[in-house]
């Protein structure tokens, strides 16, 4: 233990002097109740912050000064300080909270709580659970359009991706997708949902106007059982020209051209790849590998995997600091 | 609280029954997409047909005696399908029909084919299921053999109206022995109790050990009286002394016992004569389900059900939701409230249902049985998951465990 906080204390030195533009990774691990903080540049784990348990979402506050963690096993959602590494609020939510995504103009977490058939609007500010959505059983993926206005929410056993107003709080829509919907994403655009289908194999891209699927992907490894192949984490670049999924036990991320809405490459990573997250300059995209318990860098410019970094028990989700 | 939840449940399920006769009993093929039709939902009826029986007394003073097993699982999956029906404007009811003891189960299957139910889940044991499966008022309806494990139903009994969702035996014991094999635990004792359902189980590990390269050493009938009750002042003496010896045998990797209706099986473990792991029926079991299964969502699964039953899931509650899930998919995916169309899209290439355990579930079309990893389940703990890796199929590794298309003797009319 003294060991670890010289090696981290070390870390912590050498990373400050570092260029500015080196960007911290976050990945929580849903075994281990930590929160495992990666420098950029070294590819060095720099800090392991306790968290509760079976941590899985994880996203940035409005300023990114603080992380909101899912703890599902504590029905709650941990409040990370980035300055100082602890955990120094919690936030209420429903059972088993474990994806959620934040207002960009509000201060307001939408929590699919995977328990209870019910999606929680939480006030960040007043620590207050607002609002209860009812959707379908199992809720899973949340996303919210690029102005705030319309809110989607994926449910596990009902297979749904549920449209909902975000400022009336009600169900505007359903879309039927393939078995057990995962993640959720929108387009930069805010035209379009991608929603990733785990054990029907498929994303869905879904028009947010008619809230009909336009296309829906498939998947083919080469060698790879089907069943093997379960889409669950999905990128966006800024620019809109290239997406990312992450599909499961077949140990590959797809890219997507989404001109033409074609698989263009798989790229092989660690085992189990749940979550995807890029670096700032998206040259990079880290890879959450729960089976393998690491981390995999793909670099983007020359389209290969260079580094694993073991990372905890069983990453889960994953996001970056500039 | 759980037991108002069912019975405001059955209520509305009566009162929408009688509202809504005609509707149900002739419902119009081909309809339009619900989110069109805002009034009146589209109903879907699922018969459930069991017979009253005595509570199967468990060994083991930790579990508890069951009166309403399957019939939860079946609640449990018509509570997840109307929770999906609220979005698709489709209403789901279970008619449970539960025969007399006295009974005959042909008249409840007469009974909920009059009432104009074509989609049926039969929790019954072999016999009683075939015969029901071979009335001619069956001939029409979709039947899922929710409980019995038999290979002869997949078999020279099977029937073009009939689905299994529970693990046949042979899929059990090929997952045991899969695992077994993969461990390099190849030398097996097997030790097959006095029921008819042992001689079956036991029939099944042989072929197992046969397809998968493990050999049987040694094999003996149980042959102690087990039968008197089982809470006793004294009865430990008399466990620790006879289980030796019955289970000095040719030197073993793994005992495996047969013993389904738990007359002795649990009393081996720590007994035995070498120091082996008891693996089958009791100790290492495959199953269908088991609490330790916490993967792949299973905690939300477990969580609703202990939330409606008060109790633990079992693999015939599970293979009850499985089946009930089954018509709410297709009724889902079809848009549609027509038991034929229902019936058709199970079978069909596009069904696919998910169940906690990894990869997506489909009905074989050999023998109708539906395709699922079979868990091996320690008595705390989740030991493995098969199929295991290194066993390979051309089609899908599922098909691994069980009867293959080649092997099955299945010839009904598809």
């Amino acid at each position: 233990m003294f060991r670890f906080r010289l090696l981290a204390t070390a870390g912590l030195l050498i990373g400050m002097a570092a260029p500015a533009a080196a960007e911290t990774i976050y990945v929580t691990n849903e075994k281990d109740n930590t929160v495992t903080v990666v420098d950029g540049e070294k590819l060095a784990i720099t800090d392991r912050i306790k968290v509760g348990r079976r941590p899985r979402g994880i996203t940035f506050n409005h300023d990114g000064t603080r992380l909101y963690v899912c703890v599902g096993d504590d029905n709650r959602i941990d409040v990370i300080d980035i300055a100082s590494r602890k955990v120094v609020d919690r936030l209420p939510s429903g059972p088993d909270p474990e994806l959620f995504v934040l207002d960009p103009n509000k201060r307001r977490l939408y929590v699919a709580n995977e328990d209870d058939n019910m999606v929680s609007v939480v006030d960040t500010e007043s620590k207050k659970v607002i609002g209860d959505i009812q959707v379908g059983v199992e809720p899973e993926g949340m996303a919210l359009s690029p102005d705030g206005s319309l809110l989607v929410n994926t449910s596990e056993t009902t297979n749904m991706a549920h449209f909902i107003d975000a400022e009336r709080h009600e169900i505007v829509g359903n879309v039927l997708v393939d078995a057990r919907p995962r993640v959720a994403q929108f387009t930069r655009d805010g035209k379009h949902v991608w929603v990733s289908s785990e054990i029907g194999g498929t994303v869905a891209v879904i028009d947010a106007a008619t809230k009909q699927i336009v296309r829906k992907i498939g998947f083919e490894v080469r060698g790879v059982k089907r069943e093997a192949i379960q889409p669950v984490g999905i990128a966006m670049t800024k620019d809109g020209k290239r997406v990312f999924v992450a599909l499961g036990p077949s140990n590959r991320v797809a890219e997507v051209n989404p001109e033409t809405m074609e698989v263009t490459k798989y790229h092989l990573v660690g085992q189990r790849v749940w979550n995807l997250a890029f670096s700032p300059d998206e040259k990079r995209l880290y890879t959450t590998n729960g089976v393998s318990n690491d981390l995999s860098v793909i670099d983007l410019e020359k389209d290969r995997v260079i580094k694993s970094i073991p990372v905890g028990g069983a990453p889960w989700g994953v996001v970056v600091k500039p | 609280m759980t037991t108002r939840r069912a019975l405001l449940g059955a209520l509305l399920a009566t009162a929408f029954g009688l509202g809504l006769p005609l509707a149900l009993q002739f419902p119009a093929q081909g309809q339009a997409p619900a989110a069109s039709q805002p009034a009146a939902a589209q109903a879907v009826r699922i018969g459930y047909l069991s017979q009253e029986e005595d509570p199967r007394i468990p060994l083991t003073f930790l579990e508890p005696e069951l009166t309403d097993e399957g019939v939860q699982g079946a609640r449990l999956a018509l509570a997840d399908n109307n929770t999906t029906g609220r979005f698709t404007n489709q209403k789901f009811e279970l008619v449970e029909t539960v025969v007399p003891r006295d009974g005959d189960p042909a008249e409840g299957l007469r009974s909920l084919a009059a009432d104009g139910v074509r989609l049926v889940v039969l929790d019954l044991p072999a016999e009683a299921l075939a015969k029901v499966a071979a009335l001619p008022e069956a001939a029409g309806l979709l039947l899922f053999n929710s409980r019995a494990p038999d290979d002869a139903l997949r078999n020279e009994g099977c029937r073009a109206n009939l689905l299994h969702t529970i693990p046949s035996r042979r899929m059990l014991t090929d997952a045991l022995g899969q695992y077994l094999v993969w461990k390099k635990w190849v030398n097996w004792a097997l030790i097959v109790g006095p029921a008819p359902e042992d001689k079956l189980y036991a029939e099944a590990v042989r072929r197992t050990a046969k397809r998968f390269g493990a050999r049987i050493v040694e094999e003996k009938a149980w042959t102690f009286d087990t039968s008197g009750n089982r809470r006793t002042d004294t009865g430990l003496v008399t466990i620790q002394s006879e289980i030796p010896v019955a289970t000095q045998l040719r030197d073993h990797d793994v005992l495996i016992v047969a013993d389904e209706t738990d007359q002795f099986g649990e009393y081996l473990d720590g007994h035995t004569w070498l120091p082996r792991p008891v693996a089958g029926t009791q100790g290492y079991t495959p199953t269908a389900w088991a609490r330790v299964n916490e993967q792949w969502g299973a905690t939300q699964m477990h969580n609703r059900f202990e939330r409606l039953a008060g109790r633990w899931m079992t693999a015939r509650d599970y293979a009850a939701w499985l089946a009930v899930r089954s018509v709410g998919e297709a009724a889902t995916r079809t848009a549609s409230g027509d038991p034929a169309a229902i019936a058709a899209f199970v079978r069909s290439p596009q069904f696919e249902l998910a169940g906690f355990k990894g990869p997506p579930f489909t009905y074989r079309d050999w023998d109708g049985q539906l395709r699922q990893p079979v868990l091996i389940a320690g008595p705390r703990m989740l030991v493995s998951v098969s199929p295991q890796e290194g066993f390979l199929h051309q089609n899908s590794l599922l098909d691994t465990l069980g009867d293959d298309a080649p092997e099955s003797k299945c010839r009904k009319a598809r």
